[in-house]
């Protein structure tokens, strides 16, 4: 009988494995995960956690040669089996097929679904020498990715035979280059390390317990007991242990969200206290064996209920629970409608949508003496910085933070989240502190997309001209401020589209309730906009019988047109190109569509646009980075990167940028990535504002290493560099120069020469009519939602997506398709499935997000109207690929079914409900 | 921490179940899911080690699935149409991760009322072989799901396989599921069904049964007897009619309303029935 050894009296068992090519032993609980063993008893950390439960596919291994999630493998059932992992997938130091093909098609972004997915494509390309699509689908199906939308790590399986190189560039042809990604060998190995990997064996372990209720005052009695029932319990820490100030928020006047509630909670999985312990200690005590008493009060869950006559507070000093407000007043909105030819209207309602990066939030802290260290998965490293120091009272620069590899953020890591309850934790107790949020815990405690009600109101002339818009949008901004009034400000200054209207009324405003907090994801509110606005304009060009593709390009925004804010364009408007990209196969589509439906009532099928605009950076606000470039005696260049890279791509595009603007292959570039300490401020990774701005800033610091370079030698501004064996060569016609790096005096990192840039976009803060300069410059886009219907039972699929964006300048195109396809899996999310419940949908298999089986075909059209600020005419792309996308699946099904829905998610009960309405009414 | 145990044998099994009780794990794709974050302290019996347990055999007059028998098995088994139901069903579980861990039995013993695995077995009409120290029994599959989480298995019995009876006549069955995303997905409805056929290809039998709708996966018995007699291939979904679903208690949940999975169902029994008889 195989369970002798489990009678012994530890209950461990001894297990041996043959993994990854080589046999193991390892004395273990039974009944350990799989997944766990592979991590902490083999040390094999490529094996990634998402769940727990076999939602994601993140850990999946090959047992004996088949996929299986480690997560639900009792340790026991793996001995005696072949075990591999991402590790174990090369051979003989080469990457595998499968492996060349993700780098080849760029398949991985963040890179933590990657050893999953690899797994699986391992398993198919082993078992089928030509696979399907349908054969690599289901195959692949069981591995969720967040980042990509799937096209590309598809397209690499389907061309696992294949042997297309990427391009290594030479001097002056980086930007625009395939380069592959720098950390790309790192992701597709396993070697990358994400915030759990880079947790120090000896780290305390901390769990926050949390609130189960979303409204309650409450109070801990003593704890004593539980000390002593837990030997293996280090410290019990609340609000009174927060040695600075017990808040932390984006906004410096609104530092409103405690590390500990204080007495009482304002949301569910709002943290109360945390125990910190050795790990086994701190799972194992269940949350109620804590002498927590809650004294749950009527939570308001919703904005209506929030701005009720005699509502709860929720803050002192927000009366009416109004955050904020944002406007934007240009024109006479109201005089104008009421002369409209045509006035389309509508209300509009979406949810709480779900950052559900794969990567749950996990870092650790320790205390170096009088400073404080910070490792962890972050979008934003110096933001984390300044919130550490105001929880922990210390100056800015006494706080150190390492970003590790961060496994997704879209907004969701711009928050703290396990940052400065570690951080108090590890000033304590003067050990390192670790924590990996679970994913009920990421799902209950982090942020999630700002639920919107919007009314509006959008006019048009007998001729089709579009002359005014009337907004109102309340967004649920949950417990706390968090990004609320970059909502509540962005918005209005979107709200009407990338359209020409002379006339606009629009406010925004972010209220206060007893749900999660909202903060930032992908789009900052104008995705819900969006819903609003493209179905007026759909509506409009149908009053007008106009084509609604025709429509849009004659009021589309076009070069030297003045925006709702005042603002000229003067550059880089490229929404007329992208429509007109579209056109050929927006024509051939609705002819399809119509024969298509001539036939069939059941699949109906309908196609539908999508246009957004979205301002690169802060709204109205300074948004500087800083990049630098050091060249050092030896001849090494080193760029010091602080624009963290959480899988869009900017460790790969600021050396391309850096080395067009120097002069050198973009190969001879290394780099220092995000910490705080090495690197420059950088800003934060959002808001579709690291390519554009810190691009820039790339820019400039290369040429500032260039000119000092040239000055050195009077040399011209044409004149080549080389550099080789610790001196730079500099050639301009009839003259050759060579500078001896070693006879120049060395700073402390060993750089001889330093460049630096500095970007700030070109902005002006808005007045109280929402009038200035917002953003230095905008992206553009159209999208076309080709999608059937199966009316009787109200499920859509989306069969293809065609996404015409004005990038400025593609700087690694495959990166921006990457973006734009990953965005556009979102979008479908928001159109479709997700839909985010407190308390109900607080896993990966109740909240939904698309699959591989949901994403359809991508043709990604990149039209390249130069912005004259941004770096080699480039933009940002990270969130305009999303914003389109469920306005575009709306009115497909609008043509499908013959019903605008104005609630998303479109789940089949609800578009069900909506088709047998409109059939009763007929 | 909790006992473990993996016995090589059937009987093992059974004497340890007697002494006391264990949480039986197999596949461990519901056992995991439900303890995520969470101490694993459970007392276990694992019976992947009990080789005998696994597998499809073809015996004389019935076919027997093993308690340990995967998705994946039942997937990739070269087996009559009569299983083409199920087999469908193996491929839309979870995803191809869960399809080879978790196991036919286990789906059923779980006992969710979205348990993919029930529709098309309860057309099958499958029998559950129960095995204990005191003695080995059977149940038919209607009486072992006797709710939301609840079997009539007893703690010191083990399932050790589902039995089905093989027809008279040739079968052949189908699956539907509906869910609001490609793979990985709980159902929000699914049906199964299974036709006998005689050598004309009237219906001599009818097995028609719809998941997710009630606390256990329910049989329409007024639909089947109506199917009855009924030649294949005369367009049989236009005899669905509104009240045959009447018995289905289905329930709002976020994943979609009562009303609608009632609506759903009776528009995927309607299609089943046409699939059936395409296979017919």
């Amino acid at each position: 009988m195989n369970d002798m050894a489990a009678r012994q009296d530890d209950g461990l068992i001894d297990i041996e494995v043959f993994l990854n090519g080589t046999r193991r032993q390892a004395r273990v609980a039974p009944l350990k995960r799989l997944s766990a063993v592979l991590r902490e008893d083999f040390g094999f950390l490529g094996v990634k956690v998402g769940c727990d439960a076999g939602d994601c596919g993140a850990c999946t291994v090959l047992l004996d040669g088949c996929q299986v999630c480690a997560c639900m493998t009792p340790a026991a059932q793996a001995d005696g089996k072949m075990l591999v992992s991402v590790e174990g997938m090369m051979a003989r130091g080469a990457l595998t097929r499968v492996q060349e093909a993700f780098q080849r098609h760029g398949a991985a972004q963040c890179g933590i679904c990657i050893p999953g997915m690899l797994a699986a494509a391992t398993e198919i390309a082993g078992a089928v020498q030509q696979p399907s699509e349908q054969q690599i689908l289901d195959a692949m199906g069981g591995v969720l990715c967040r980042c990509t939308g799937y096209r590309k790590i598809l397209q690499a399986v389907l061309d696992v035979n294949g042997a297309a190189e990427l391009p290594a560039p030479g001097i002056g042809g980086a930007v625009g280059a395939n380069l592959a990604r720098t950390d790309g060998l790192a992701k597709l190995t396993g070697a990358e390390r994400f915030g759990a990997d880079v947790i120090p064996a000896d780290a305390l372990w901390l769990r926050a317990v949390r609130s189960p209720h979303a409204s309650a005052r409450f109070s801990i009695g003593d704890l004593a007991d539980v000390r002593r029932r837990h030997p293996g319990l280090t410290a019990i820490l609340t609000a009174t242990d927060v040695p600075g100030h017990n808040g932390f928020g984006i906004y410096p006047d609104l530092k409103d969200q405690p590390v500990f509630a204080d007495g009482l909670v304002r949301y569910r999985g709002e943290a109360v206290l945390a125990l910190v312990g050795d790990r086994a200690t701190v799972e194992a005590i269940a949350d109620g064996e804590l002498p927590i008493a809650y004294e749950p009060l009527p939570p308001i869950l919703d904005v209506d209920a929030a701005e009720a006559e005699g509502a709860m507070q929720l803050h002192a000093d927000r009366p009416g629970n109004l955050l904020i407000e944002g406007v934007v007043n240009r024109g006479d909105a109201a005089g104008a409608l009421a002369e409209s030819a045509h006035v389309a209207e509508g209300h509009w309602q979406t949810a709480y949508v779900e950052h559900a990066y794969i990567e749950p939030e996990a870092g650790f802290a320790r205390r170096v003496g009088d400073r404080m260290e910070v490792h962890a998965t972050t979008q934003t490293p110096y933001m984390d910085r300044d919130e550490v120091a105001l929880v922990l009272g210390l100056a800015p620069e006494a706080v150190r933070i390492v970003p590790s590899a961060c496994g997704g953020g879209f907004g969701g890591k711009l928050d703290q989240s396990v940052q400065p309850i570690l951080a108090v934790a590890a000033w304590h107790l003067n050990r390192p502190v670790a924590c990996v949020y679970t994913r009920p815990e990421s799902m209950m405690s982090s942020t999630k997309r700002h639920p919107a009600r919007i009314r509006a109101r959008m006019g048009c002339d007998a001729e089709g001209r579009l002359t005014a818009l009337d907004f109102h949008a309340a967004f649920n901004t949950g417990a706390y401020a968090s990004w609320g009034p970059t909502v509540a400000g962005r918005v209005p200054v979107h709200a009407m589209g990338p359209y020409r209207v002379a006339h606009v009324a629009a406010r925004g405003r972010a209220i206060f309730t007893n749900g999660p907090p909202a903060g930032a994801f992908r789009g900052f509110g104008v995705p819900q906009a969006a819903i609003a606005h493209e179905a007026l304009v759909d509506d409009l060009a149908a009053a007008c019988g106009r084509d609604p593709l025709e429509f849009r390009l004659d009021n589309a925004l076009r070069h030297g047109d003045t925006t709702a804010t005042g603002q000229v364009l003067d550059a880089s408007v490229g929404l007329i190109p992208c429509l007109e990209a579209l056109r050929p196969q927006w024509q051939a589509a609705r002819e399809a569509v119509a024969k298509h439906n001539a036939r069939n009532t059941v699949l109906r099928r309908g196609v539908g646009l999508g246009c957004m605009w979205y301002g690169c950076g802060n709204t109205g606000m300074s948004n500087p980075s800083i990049m630098r470039l050091g060249l050092a005696a030896d001849g090494r260049l080193t760029l010091y990167n602080g624009a963290v890279d959480i899988g869009q791509g900017s460790y790969t595009i600021m050396p391309q940028i850096c080395a067009d603007a120097l002069g050198v292959p973009v190969a001879d570039i290394r780099q220092v990535c995000g910490d705080t300490d090495l690197t420059a401020d950088a800003g934060k990774t959002s808001a579709s504002r690291q390519t554009y701005v810190s691009g820039r800033a790339a820019q400039l610091a290369g040429e500032d290493l260039r000119g000092q370079l040239l000055r050195l030698v009077n040399a011209g501004p044409d004149a080549a560099l080389r550099i080789a064996d610790g001196h730079v060569h500099i050639d301009s016609p009839g003259q050759t120069h060579a500078i001896d790096l070693s006879e120049l005096a060395a700073d402390a990192d060993g750089n001889v020469l330093l460049g630096e840039g500095r970007f700030d976009p070109p902005v002006t803060p808005l007045d109280a009519d929402g009038q200035g300069e917002p953003y230095g410059t905008y992206a553009f886009a159209a999208q076309m939602a080709l999608v059937e219907v199966d009316v009787e039972l109200g499920t859509t699929r989306v069969l293809k997506i065609v996404a015409a964006h004005d990038v400025g300048r593609a700087i690694n195109p495959q990166l921006v398709e990457g973006q734009i396809e990953g965005g556009i899996a979102q979008g479908l999310g928001l159109a479709l499935m997700e839909e985010y419940l407190p308390g109900v949908t607080e896993n990966l298999h109740d909240y939904l997000i698309p699959t591989f089986g949901d994403v359809p075909e991508i043709e990604v059209i990149l039209i390249e109207d130069p912005e004259p600020t941004g770096p080699f005419g480039a933009k940002g792309v990270g969130e305009p690929g999303l914003v389109p996308t469920a306005p575009a699946i709306l009115a497909g099904i609008a043509e499908a079914t013959g019903v605008r829905l104005h609630q998303v998610p479109a789940t089949p009960a609800r578009l069900r409900q909506a088709i047998l309405e409109r059939e009763g009414g007929r | 921490m909790g006992l473990y145990l993996r016995p090589d044998t059937l009987p093992e099994a059974l004497e340890a179940l007697a002494r006391e009780p264990l949480t039986v794990l197999a596949g461990g794709t519901d056992f995991y899911p439900a303890r995520v974050g969470r101490a694993l302290d459970d007392d276990v019996l694992d019976i992947t080690a009990i080789e005998e347990l696994r597998g499809i055999r073809e015996l004389d007059d019935h076919w027997l699935i093993g308690a340990t028998t995967t998705w994946t098995d039942i997937a990739t088994a070269d087996l009559p149409p009569l299983f083409r139901g199920l087999q469908q069903a193996a491929r839309e579980i979870g995803g191809a991760q869960v399809q080879n861990a978790g196991t036919v039995a286990g789906n059923l013993c779980n006992a969710s009322p979205a348990a993919d695995g029930m529709p098309p077995l309860l057309c099958l009409d499958a029998t559950v072989d129960l095995a204990a120290r005191t003695g080995a029994t059977q149940l038919p599959l209607s009486e072992f799901v006797q709710g939301n989480r609840q079997t009539g298995r007893r703690a010191d019995q083990l399932v050790t396989g589902i039995r089905i009876a093989k027809p008279a006549h040739r079968g052949v069955s189908a699956f539907r599921k509906l869910g609001a995303r490609r793979y990985l997905v709980i159902s929000i409805v699914m049906v199964a069904g299974t036709l006998e056929l005689d050598a004309e290809g009237r219906i001599v039998a009818a097995r028609l049964a719809v998941g997710a709708c009630s606390a256990v996966a329910r049989r329409l018995p007024e639909l089947e007897g109506r199917l009855v007699g009924r030649p294949c291939g005369s367009g049989l979904s236009a005899l669905v009619e509104a009240n045959d679903l009447a018995a289905l208690t289905p329930i709002d949940d976020a994943r979609g309303s009562g009303t609608y999975r009632r609506d759903a169902a009776a528009t995927l029994v309607r299609r089943l029935l046409a699939d059936l008889e395409a296979m017919a």
